[in-house]
């Protein structure tokens, strides 16, 4: 066995390390799907009728559907009745204040490393975390109000700001958008909230942690940020999941409305359990995000690093309506053992001077298959539209793939569109030069990656930064082809 | 005529004519009903079909076609769409039948065998027999399965070992004067080992009714031999075509392909090389001038299967009036293939707000020591460019036409045969309006 | 030959020129220096017919006719030229196929037979001779990887070839050494005669040590505040531009 295979080797026998289980009692629905289900999930919330009206409709929906067969993934059909739609966590009341929320959970956080108590406030970040699709706990609410930024569940957004949710909700996303989405529209339970008023630049990053905890379990967040004019809002979602032999399904939805002149950038660190190194377990995870530049001038910028999941499926969008408004995307895809991944993004130009930007970043190891897809479509009225994407692929061993899907649709003559995208092995010279430095082989491949992914990486708030950068070495590190 | 727009009855409806004229017992029969079977089975692509989503062939064909009038033999003087500096073996289609008398061969048999493909198939030819229908695959296309089952004429042309051979070049004009015509034409190249030729097809038309073609051709590059590969589409505004060409190449080899298509009213070109051995070269270069309500679409696949290969494409595009052009390029790089290097690029000017372009390049690679990349870009035409060249005195028009000249001209400047760039460029130069 | 009369110019619904005046007669140089921002490229484009800027306000004529009504190719014809700042890069055009369009639409306008090939080439190593610029460039794309040197020879060969009445150079000394520099002055001097006028324009003094100047103007935020003979220029390299804006501000 040579040097490259045997590193690949070991590579491939690294365990994933957010992989235990924590006791915490649930209360969860029987398994199954049906419109009795989602009247319990409903009933559970306390929700009001019109929502589980719209719960019910894309239920309805959902049934006339059929799941996408398009993607670039292979995976045994999901019995979606052999799924527990609701799982709660057991508390006894709902907590009021950190001290009430269950000691095991705050371990739990601690444990993923986001401590919801006082010291993480030094750092400037409000979090809500989830916990297998429940909202627990939310920092840092009341120096958010003084702002009138509104972060929250989005059980409670529904309670205490049902106007804006009836409003947004589904605006950008529609029930029936796809067939994921639309089950994600009937069973979800939890999810954050996130308003920013007129004008208000909102002082700290506001973060989402999610996990998926009990078996069998299917997770299903909503997230809606709605960014009124001149507003900006930097988000970040975090995820990961227990080690488990079965296959879970995450669907969720994350839908942002930008108004005019409102900036929002929404970022990814998405490490759910990718499965053991023979490709059993892992999570399914097919989630549409979509962000909408309503206004004019208004801005949506997306970064993901995707290291986790059995399966992706996921393009986080861009639809450019206002004047003058811009999306970005930036993307590092991480796919190793037999990890499968079709993601990238549409950028969708309606409105005049509309700009978007695209860099993903895919890197392949193992058995894993690697896509990028991905649209620019330039509309008739889209006067001035720019696009730029870049697409590079990084192979490591040869019995990954790296897929690239770009489709460019430009039906106005005053667009600038370029695309490039190559697909290359690691440097040999590259790591030569740093093994020559004295640099060991790992040490090497991480440098190299981080450098590769830097583009993306440099979109990062700080905190997040780190961690990814961390994940990405860990994932890849020593895996030379 | 049926006025039904049920993409359904359309294939039905061809499924019935090739049915009707399928003489049973003759040699190949047997793989003519084996095609109209798949052709039952597949039909013609739907609207939403993801490879023809631009392109609603069997929308259009339903439109504009009847599919009752016998092609009738036709009287035009095939003269001007000769090229009359070249050297080369001429064989003139018209309307899908033989000419014999504009037709004329140069070349010895000693160098070239040229046979049509049926008597080839009755003699039991075993080098048609190992090739014919081995290569374009008519199990996953209907257009291929329709030709595989129906084609009525076409050649086998045979280039001997280690022969360098004078140009054949193949004209197919249809003659839609006395209304509507139909073909369905196939073609069988082998270039043997050692060996280098060049094949010019060269699509014309003249006549104001409806024309489709459904052409096929195979080609075969055997070890050490070189083939550059032609196809000039500069027909009339009612051609309807479909075009596969499949090449399949050996070790060593190398193979040019230019295509050109200056008019047409739906052009669908699939050129799809099969790189099966080592130390293959491949170069594709394409160049696409549309205006009005033309629309071409240029389907390509390079599918490296063996190791240290290498395959570089260059496709550009001007779009002018309500026209449309579509580019999607695949290039696979499989399993086996390492040390291959693929790269592609295609660039697109709009010229008015009306025109649209779709292009959809493709990497899907499984090996990991390769050099791969593709690159796109759609812009219109460069201001400053025309400015520049205005404030030197040149007018507005000639600036026009330099800077599509120049944009064009990269694709030019890669054919290697003179009198065919000769020709190509004042082709080129015509169509761009060139008056400098 | 050249009157400017209260000329202003906007780009993107931003005023850039509020109200230039500048009479330009035959046989004179005239040096438009200014800080950074002051609208002198803006000028210089405006009078070459740009199409994006908007001209709002005021008259150009020259030699008689309304010279803003005009094509940037009919200004070009009638003998304007501008030796542009950034000189484009047209990928696939040769510089010999683009020059002897040019010469002979030009000439076909003036009424005179379009040049063969032979007295074109001719012409052209005569006056290549001009700028010190090498054949070898005429064979390559337009100004295609040229250095910034080549580039600004290649803009004053096409004005020594074309013949224009009224050149306006565009900051033709920016980017270039002081050998480069002492080229392309000697380039315009040896064009220079007493039918001709120049506009250089510029932002330092340096050029106009080799390119001698009958008038300087100074343009601040859009219009000619203060215009003297060379020893202005002097004057502004000395103690830069500062002291005519605060002799603005007292004013």
């Amino acid at each position: 066995m040579n040097k490259d295979n045997q590193v690949l080797e070991e590579l491939t026998s690294k365990e994933y390390e957010h992989g235990w289980t924590i006791d915490i009692e649930t209360d969860s629905a029987p398994k199954g799907l049906n419109e009795g289900i989602i009247r319990f999930i409903s009933a559970k919330k306390n929700e009001p009728e019109w929502l589980l009206e719209w719960r019910l409709k894309a239920y309805r929906q959902w049934t006339k559907m059929t799941e996408p067969k398009w993607p670039n993934v292979t995976y045994p059909p999901i019995d979606y009745q052999d799924l527990i739609y609701y799982s709660a966590p057991k508390q006894k009341v709902q907590p009021k204040n950190l001290e009430d929320v269950d000691p095991e959970l705050i371990k739990t956080f601690e444990k993923l490393g986001i401590s919801l108590t006082e010291q993480k406030r030094l750092t400037g970040v409000a979090v809500d975390a989830v916990i297998d699709s429940v909202s627990v706990a939310t920092t840092y609410k009341t120096t958010l109000a003084e702002l009138g930024i509104i972060f929250c569940s989005f059980s409670e957004a529904v309670k205490e700001h049902p106007e804006l949710v009836k409003k947004y909700m589904g605006s950008v996303v529609p029930v029936n958008d796809n067939y994921f989405a639309a089950l994600n529209s009937a069973v979800f339970t939890d999810g954050s909230f996130c308003y920013i008023p007129k004008g208000v630049r909102c002082p700290m990053e506001l973060s989402t942690y999610f996990r998926i905890n009990a078996a069998n379990t299917g997770q299903f967040e909503r997230t809606l940020i709605v960014a009124d004019e001149g507003s900006y809002v930097s988000y970040l979602e975090g995820c990961t999941a227990p080690m488990r032999d079965e296959n879970q399904l995450h669907a969720a939805v994350v839908e942002i409305y930008a108004m005019k002149d409102a900036q929002v950038k929404y970022s990814t660190v998405q490490n759910w359990y990718p499965g053991d190194k023979h490709g059993k377990g892992g999570i399914y995870n097919f989630v549409t995000k979509r962000g909408l530049c309503f206004g004019d001038g208004s801005k949506i910028s997306w970064t993901q690093v995707e290291t986790g999941s059995a399966i992706t499926w996921k393009y986080p969008s861009c639809i450019l309506k206002g004047d003058n408004s811009m999306g970005e995307f930036y993307s590092v895809a991480v796919t190793n053992n037999y990890q499968q991944a079709d993601t990238g993004t549409k950028m969708i130009h309606i409105g005049k001077n509309t700009k978007s930007r695209i860099v993903s970043k895919g890197i392949s190891a193992g058995h894993s298959q690697n896509s990028y897809r991905g649209q620019v479509k330039i509309m008739k009225r889209a006067e001035n539209a720019r696009n730029f994407s870049q697409c590079d692929s990084l192979l490591m061993g040869d019995k990954c793939g790296a897929h690239t899907f770009p489709y460019i649709d430009v039906e106005n003559n005053s667009a600038r569109i370029e695309h490039e995208a190559t697909t290359s092995k690691i440097g040999e010279d590259q790591i030569f030069y740093c093994l020559q430095r004295g640099i060991d082989e790992e040490s090497a491949v991480a440098l190299i990656v981080n450098g590769y992914a830097k583009e993306v990486l440099n979109q990062l708030p700080m905190e997040f930064a780190v961690e990814a950068q961390k994940l990405l070495a860990l994932t890849l590190e020593g895996s030379v082809g | 005529m049926n006025v039904s727009v049920n993409e359904s009855n359309i294939s039905s409806e061809i499924a019935q004519l090739i049915e009707k004229d399928l003489v049973l017992d003759i040699p190949g029969s047997s793989l003519r009903k084996e095609a109209l079977e798949i052709f039952k089975r597949l039909g013609l692509p739907a609207n939403k079909a993801e490879e023809y989503k631009d392109t609603p062939i069997a929308r259009l064909l339903q439109k504009n076609f009847s599919f009752q009038s016998p092609s009738v033999r036709s009287t035009a003087d095939p003269a001007s769409f000769l090229i009359p500096s070249l050297e080369a073996n001429v064989i003139v289609f018209i309307n899908g039948h033989y000419s014999k008398e504009n037709s004329r061969i140069i070349s010895p048999d000693s160098e070239i065998a040229i046979s049509s493909l049926a008597d080839a198939l009755a003699a039991d030819d075993p080098v048609v027999l190992k090739h014919f229908a081995k290569h374009a695959d008519f199990k996953v296309d209907a257009l291929t399965a329709w030709n595989t089952a129906a084609w009525n004429e076409g050649l086998f042309l045979h280039i001997r070992k280690n022969q360098v051979t004078k140009p054949i070049i193949i004209h197919h004009i249809q003659d839609a004067v006395a209304g509507e015509v139909v073909t369905v034409s196939r073609n069988l190249l082998v270039v043997d080992g050692g060996s280098k030729t060049t094949l010019i097809e060269k699509f014309d038309s003249c006549g104001q009714a409806n024309h489709f073609s459904n052409h096929v051709t195979e080609v075969v590059v055997a070890e050490n031999a070189e083939a550059n590969f032609y196809s000039i589409q500069n027909d009339n505004g009612n051609r309807y075509q479909y075009n596969l060409t499949q090449f399949y190449q050996l070790n060593n080899s190398r193979v040019n392909t230019y295509s050109f298509t200056l008019n047409g009213k739906m052009i669908r070109n699939n050129l799809q090389l099969l790189l099966d051995g080592e130390g293959i070269e491949s170069h594709m270069f394409g160049l696409y001038l549309l205006d009005k309500d033309s629309l071409a679409d240029n389907h390509t696949v390079v599918d490296h299967r063996k190791a240290n290969s290498f395959s570089n494409e260059l496709y550009k595009g001007i779009m002018d009036g309500n026209s449309k052009g579509v580019f999607n390029g695949k290039i696979y790089v499989r399993p086996n293939a390492q040390k291959t290097n693929a790269f592609q690029a295609n660039r697109n000017i709009l010229l008015t707000d009306k025109a649209t372009v779709n292009t959809k390049p493709q990497l899907e690679i499984w090996a990991d020591d390769v050099k791969c990349s593709h690159g796109c870009t759609t812009g219109q035409l460069d201001e400053e460019a025309m400015f520049y060249l205005r404030t030197r005195g040149i007018s507005k028009d000639t600036a026009r036409a330099m800077v599509l000249y120049a944009f064009a001209g990269e694709i030019l400047d890669n054919v290697n045969h003179p009198e065919l760039k000769h020709y190509l460029d004042q082709l080129v130069s015509e169509r761009l309006h060139k008056n400098f | 030959m050249l009157t400017i009369k209260n000329l202003q110019a906007k780009i993107d619904g931003k005023q850039i020129l509020t109200g230039v005046n500048l009479e330009v007669k035959a046989g004179e140089v005239h040096a438009i220096m200014g800080p950074n921002g002051s609208g002198k490229s803006t000028l210089a484009s405006v009078l070459a017919g740009r199409e994006e800027y908007e001209v709002t306000e005021g008259q150009v004529e020259f030699l008689g006719k309304n010279l803003l009504e005009m094509a940037p190719e009919e200004r070009a014809r009638d003998g304007v030229f501008l030796a542009f700042q950034y000189p484009v890069e047209i990928p696939g055009v040769s510089t010999i196929n683009f020059m002897k369009t040019a010469l002979n639409q030009i000439r076909v306008h003036r009424g005179q037979q379009p040049l063969d090939a032979v007295s074109f080439l001719k012409l052209m190593k005569e006056k290549m001779k001009l700028v010190e610029m090498d054949q070898s460039l005429l064979n390559r794309s337009l100004n295609e990887g040229f250095s910034g040197g080549e580039k600004k020879r290649n803009e004053i060969f096409q004005m020594a070839m074309l013949e224009p009445k009224l050149s306006i150079l565009d900051e033709t000394d920016s980017g270039l050494d002081i050998d480069a520099l002492k080229i392309v002055a000697n380039g315009v001097n040896k064009l220079r005669n007493k039918s001709n006028g120049v506009i250089v324009v510029t932002h330092y003094q340096r050029l106009l040590d080799y390119i001698i100047p009958d008038f300087v103007h100074v343009l601040y935020r859009g219009r000619i505040v203060k215009s003297g003979t060379k020893e202005l220029a002097l004057e502004l390299e000395a103690k830069g531009y500062d002291w005519i804006k605060d002799e603005l501000a007292l004013a």
